[in-house]
C-alpha cells in the first residue's frame, strides 16, 4: 500500500518543505512562528472539509461547527474538570467526530442544497447553545488562558505540537484518499446512481466519510486551543464555515495540497491586510469573486494544470 | 391563585401576538428568500445584508425629510427601491454571467456579495447605532388581553397579510409572474419558448432582494439598526425556508409563524435559552419531514 501511495519524485516537495519549517522557529521572529501554527492549524481544517466537499462532492456547509467542538471539548476538560489533559486531547476528536455521526445521520438522509441547509440549522442549533450558555461556555466571551501540559504551552512547543501534528493527518488522509474508499468516495460524488446500481451504500459510504471528515476537524479544534489557548463561538458561528469553503476553492476543490495552499494564502492575508485597514471582508469579498470568475480550479488546481507533474485529464475530470 | 392564572392567560395572549408580528416581519424576508430560491435555486447568502441595506437608507432617508411622519412613509417606499437598484446593479454587472456555472458557485458568489455589502454599509454609516422613530399615528401601545400591545406591531399585522396577498397575486395572475414560476420548474423550456431567461432571473433575484429591503425597513422603528444585523436574519431566513419547503412562499408564512411564535414562548418561559428554542423547532420539523412541511416547488 504504502509502496503504491507514495512515489520518490512527489515526496521530495513536502519532506523538503517538512524540514524547513523543522528548522525555522529558531530563526523568524515569535510573530511569524504564531501564524505559521495557526496556518498549520487551518490548514489541517480545510484538509478535512475538503475530503468531503472536493472528494465526496457533498454540501459541508457548516465544517466550522465540528472545529467548534473539538475546540471546546478540550477547553472545557482542560478548565472544568479534573481528569488528566491527555483525556482533553483525546476526547476532543471524538466529540467532533461525535457531532459529525448524528449531524451526518441526519444530513445524509438529503442531498445537496438541502444537505446543506440542514447541516447548518444544525450546526447553528450548537452555536446557539455555546453562544447562550453563559455559565459553561462563557458566552460571546468564550473562554481564555486555557491551561497547557508545560511543553507545548509556549511558543515553539505550540508550533511543533500543530506541525507534527499536521504531518501525521496529512499522512493518513493522502492514504485514506488512496484507498478503496477514498476511490469510492469520488465515485460516490462523480455518480452516485450508477454507484448506487452497482451495489454502493451511497449514504453509509458518505456517512463514515463525515465522521472521518469531522474527527480531523476536531483535531484541528483541539490544535486551535494550543495555539490560541481560547476558544469563543466565532468559531461554531456559520460564517467562519463559510470562509473555511473559499479557502478550498482558493487553493483548488480536487487537489491534495490545495486546500493548504488556500489556508497558508488566507491567514498570511488576513494576518497581513488586517494590519492596514479594517476592511478585511472587503477584500475577502473581492477575492472570493476574482476567483469565481477567472481561476474556479483554484491556484494550486491552476499550477497542475498550467506546469502540471500529473496527467492533465485527473484535474478535468474532477472539475466537471 | 385565580390573578396568577389571569396574569398568565393575559402575557400568553400579548407574547401571542408579538411573536405574530414577528412572524410577519419574518414572513416578509423569507418570502422574499424562497422567491429567489424558488426561480434561481440558490440561497441568497446576501439576502441579510440588503436587509440591512433596507433598514439603514430607511433611517437616511427618515433622517433627510425631518425624521417625522412624512419621512417614516417616505422611507418605507423609497428604501426598498435603493435596495432592489444595488441588486439590479450586482445581478446585471456580475451575477448574471454565472447562471451557466455550477450552483456552488452562485452560492458563493451571493456571498461574496455579502462580506462586500456588509463591509460597504460600514463605510457608508459607520459602526454606530442608529434609530428611526415610527410616525406618531403609530407610536404608543393599545390595550389588548388587558396588557399593552405596541401600535406599531398591530401594524406589522396588518401589513404582513397584505404582502402575502400582493405576492401572491403577483405570482399567479400576471403574465411575468407565470413566467417566473415556469422557469422555477423547467428553465430550457421557457428559454425554448423564445423567453429571455436571465431576465427572468434577473426579475426574481430584484424582487426578493426588494421584499429583503422591505423587511428592513418595516423592522428599523423596532430595533437599534446596526451592522450585526444581517448574520442574524441570514440564519433565520436559512431555516424558514428550509422548514416550510425551498421555494414555497406558503411554507415561508408557516416557517415564520413556528419561528415566531416559538421566539415569543421562549422569551416567556426561558429567557436565556430564547434562541434555542427556533433552532429546536427547526430540527423536530425536519425530522420528521426532512424536505420541510409543504411541498418544494422543485
Amino acid at each position: 500500500m504504502f509502496k503504491d501511495a507514495f512515489s520518490l519524485k512527489s515526496l521530495i516537495l513536502p519532506v523538503a518543505i517538512f524540514v524547513v519549517l523543522l528548522i525555522l522557529p529558531p530563526i523568524i521572529p515569535r510573530f511569524y512562528t504564531y501564524i505559521l501554527a495557526v496556518i498549520f492549524v487551518t490548514a489541517l481544517l480545510a484538509m478535512s472539509l475538503n475530503m468531503v466537499v472536493g472528494h465526496g462532492g457533498l454540501f459541508q456547509f457548516h465544517h466550522g461547527a465540528f472545529y467548534g467542538v473539538g475546540a471546546y471539548t478540550v477547553a472545557l476538560i482542560l478548565t472544568k474538570t479534573s481528569l488528566p489533559m491527555w483525556v482533553g486531547f483525546v476526547a476532543g476528536p471524538i466529540m467532533a467526530a461525535l457531532a459529525g455521526l448524528l449531524i451526518g445521520a441526519f444530513c445524509v438522509r438529503l442531498t445537496r442544497l438541502y444537505f446543506g441547509m440542514l447541516q447548518i440549522s444544525l450546526g447553528s442549533l450548537i452555536w446557539a447553545i455555546a453562544f447562550r450558555w453563559y455559565s459553561l461556555t462563557g458566552g460571546d466571551d468564550g473562554m481564555h488562558g486555557i491551561p497547557m501540559p508545560p511543553i507545548i504551552s509556549s511558543s515553539n512547543g505550540a508550533y511543533y505540537f500543530s506541525l507534527i501534528i499536521l504531518a501525521i493527518c496529512m499522512i493518513v488522509i493522502y492514504l485514506i484518499f488512496k484507498s478503496p474508499f477514498g476511490a469510492t468516495l469520488q465515485a460516490i460524488r462523480d455518480n452516485p446512481d450508477r454507484c448506487e446500481a452497482i451495489g454502493i451504500n451511497v449514504r453509509r459510504h458518505q456517512l463514515i466519510a463525515i465522521v472521518i471528515a469531522t474527527f480531523f476537524a476536531g483535531i484541528a479544534g483541539v490544535l486551535f486551543v494550543v495555539v490560541e489557548g481560547s476558544v469563543f463561538p466565532d468559531l461554531l458561528f456559520w460564517v467562519f464555515s463559510l470562509e473555511i469553503f473559499i479557502m478550498c476553492l482558493l487553493g483548488g476543490w480536487f487537489t491534495f495540497a490545495g486546500p493548504i495552499l488556500g489556508a497558508a494564502i488566507m491567514v498570511s492575508l488576513r494576518t497581513f491586510v488586517g494590519i492596514y485597514t479594517e476592511y478585511w471582508t472587503l477584500i475577502l469579498g473581492i477575492i472570493l469573486i476574482l476567483l469565481i470568475f477567472f481561476l474556479p480550479e483554484g491556484v494550486w488546481g491552476y499550477v497542475l494544470e498550467k506546469f502540471g507533474s500529473r496527467p492533465k485529464e485527473a484535474i478535468e475530470k474532477g472539475s466537471k | 391563585m385565580e390573578m396568577g392564572h389571569t396574569f398568565t392567560f393575559a402575557a400568553l395572549g400579548s407574547q401571542f401576538l408579538v411573536g405574530l408580528s414577528r412572524a410577519m416581519i419574518l414572513f416578509i424576508i423569507s418570502a422574499g428568500m424562497s422567491f429567489v430560491l424558488g426561480v434561481l435555486r440558490v440561497p441568497n447568502v446576501a439576502h441579510g445584508s440588503l436587509y440591512m441595506i433596507g433598514a439603514f437608507s430607511a433611517f437616511s432617508i427618515s433622517t433627510l425629510f425631518g425624521g417625522g411622519s412624512i419621512g417614516f412613509w417616505l422611507a418605507l417606499i423609497l428604501a426598498p427601491l435603493v435596495v432592489a437598484l444595488v441588486s439590479l446593479i450586482a445581478e446585471r454587472s456580475l451575477f448574471c454571467h454565472l447562471y451557466e456555472r455550477e450552483h456552488l458557485m452562485l452560492l458563493l458568489f451571493t456571498f461574496a456579495l455579502m462580506l462586500i455589502l456588509g463591509d460597504l454599509v460600514k463605510l457608508f454609516w459607520g459602526a454606530d447605532y442608529r434609530s428611526i422613530m415610527a410616525p406618531a399615528s403609530l407610536r404608543g401601545s393599545v390595550s389588548i388581553f388587558g396588557s399593552a400591545f405596541p401600535r406599531y406591531n398591530l401594524f406589522l399585522l396588518f401589513i404582513g397579510p397584505l404582502v402575502g396577498i400582493g405576492l401572491w397575486l403577483f405570482s399567479n395572475k400576471t403574465k411575468i409572474g407565470k413566467i417566473a414560476r415556469a422557469a422555477a420548474v423547467d428553465r430550457e423550456m421557457v428559454g425554448a419558448i423564445g423567453i429571455n431567461v436571465s431576465w427572468v432571473f434577473a426579475f426574481a433575484f430584484v424582487l426578493g432582494c426588494f421584499l429583503a429591503g422591505l423587511g428592513g425597513a418595516l423592522v428599523s422603528p423596532t430595533v437599534s439598526v446596526s451592522i450585526g444585523m444581517d448574520h442574524d436574519i441570514i440564519m433565520e431566513a436559512f431555516l424558514i425556508v428550509t422548514i416550510g419547503g425551498l421555494g414555497n412562499m406558503w411554507g415561508a408564512l408557516v416557517g415564520s409563524l413556528i419561528f415566531g411564535l416559538s421566539q415569543a414562548f421562549g422569551v416567556l418561559f426561558w429567557p436565556q435559552f430564547a434562541i434555542v428554542f427556533p433552532y429546536i423547532a427547526v430540527v423536530i420539523i425536519l425530522t420528521w419531514r426532512p424536505r420541510g412541511m409543504l411541498k418544494s416547488v422543485w
